[in-house]
């Protein structure tokens, strides 16, 4: 049961995110943290954290980790066989079909008309993370740190791997 | 079938990508371009311009479904597995034993405060997603239809208690169905 629980979660958010892995972010959350409460705000955002420093798909490594965390290497298998394998089936097996329609002005359409669907979902969740570290940090320690890692990505490039690592610094000196 | 070096060949190149992707996987096309077409010789250009499109007509990551599709396409059943499971692993590995670390320790004050701390990074990196998809939309459909659209699918789900996937499904739906002609629709992205 708890594998088919893993499996529509993973595979809902892949098969109606449009606009790649970042798009599909938002959904699972809907998901893992609103709909089956698997992990809190919190260890969310820590997964995502790690996730957004390290290379690769931000898809599948949210989809790995998740899944071992809910139901072990099983868990994990599900959670991205149901991120990577339906899509992948789609695209291999209506290749011919896809092809003919790829700048078809009806499938430029649907991933247009989602965006600013998805876009709200991610400010709501942009306006969660800011509230669950107001609670737990406190304004202050996210003031600053939300403003220095403003800066740090917008304005300097910065890597996200390295504004992650200063924020674990900052937070094992100031916080705790 | 063809000779496993193939396999070999596609799983080295998409590990490469896996390893120096960074940024999620629309971040990652150049890297597959530069393994798939100007290293290996797969895919000519055109060629894999047309799988970008082809990819992006369907949901979900794309850094999943090019590797699958060029594994397949080059090294048949084994050479689509070879090369997905290259892109992806290795990382899910590491998140996994690095958060299985970081939450043994995650009683001890400064770990925590660790984890307290990206909280507000994860915050200005969603925030940033949020004005790239909304800037998107609005170059496609312009303020007022984002903006109407966001604050009607936020009454949905948020306030009915409506699951996302019944709202994007029916916009889905309803973005397939319509008759094509509309010129906005045509014009970007």
């Amino acid at each position: 049961m708890i594998y088919w629980d893993l499996f529509l979660a993973f595979f809902i958010p892949n098969i109606i995110g449009y606009g790649g892995g970042p798009a599909i972010i938002p959904l699972i959350e809907a998901e893992v943290v609103g709909r089956y409460g698997w992990m809190t705000a919190q260890t969310f955002a820590e997964t995502l954290a790690l996730g957004n420093a390290l290379p690769s798909p931000i898809a599948t490594k949210m989809a790995g980790y998740v899944g071992y965390e809910v139901a072990g290497i099983g868990g994990a298998f599900i959670a991205v066989a149901a991120t990577v394998i339906p899509t992948l089936l789609l695209m291999l097996g209506a290749l011919g079909l896809l092809y003919r329609h790829r700048d078809s002005p009806r499938v430029k359409r649907m991933s247009q008309w989602v965006r600013p669907v998805i876009a709200m979902m991610m400010a709501w969740l942009t306006l969660g993370f800011l509230l669950e570290s107001l609670n737990t940090s406190g304004t202050i320690h996210t003031l600053i740190i939300g403003i220095v890692a403003a800066i740090a990505l917008i304005r300097f490039k910065t890597h996200p791997a390295f504004v992650v690592m200063g924020a674990l610094v900052y937070g094992a000196l100031f916080i705790s | 079938m063809k000779p496993p070096t193939v396999s070999w060949q596609l799983f080295w190149a998409f590990f490469r990508v896996g390893i120096f992707g960074f940024g999620g996987g629309p971040a990652m096309i150049p890297l597959v371009r530069a393994e798939v077409v100007t290293r290996y010789r797969w895919l000519t250009d055109e060629e894999f311009a047309d799988v970008l499109a082809i990819g992006n007509t369907l949901p979900g990551p794309i850094a999943t479904k090019m590797p699958g599709y060029i594994g397949y396409r080059v090294g048949g059943v084994v050479g689509c597995i070879a090369a997905v499971i290259a892109i992806i692993v290795p990382m899910i590995v590491a998140m996994i034993v690095m958060l299985g670390i970081f939450s043994r320790y995650r009683d001890v004050a400064w770990i925590r405060g660790m984890g307290q701390a990206v909280v507000p990074v994860v915050m200005v990196m969603m925030a940033q997603l949020t004005w790239d998809f909304f800037d998107k939309s609005q170059a496609a459909l312009g303020w007022l239809v984002s903006i109407a659209m966001a604050i009607i699918a936020a009454g949905l789900i948020y306030w009915l208690g409506i699951h996302p996937g019944w709202v994007i499904g029916a916009i889905l739906i309803a973005a397939l169905l319509r008759p094509a002609g509309n010129k906005k629709a045509e014009r970007t992205t």
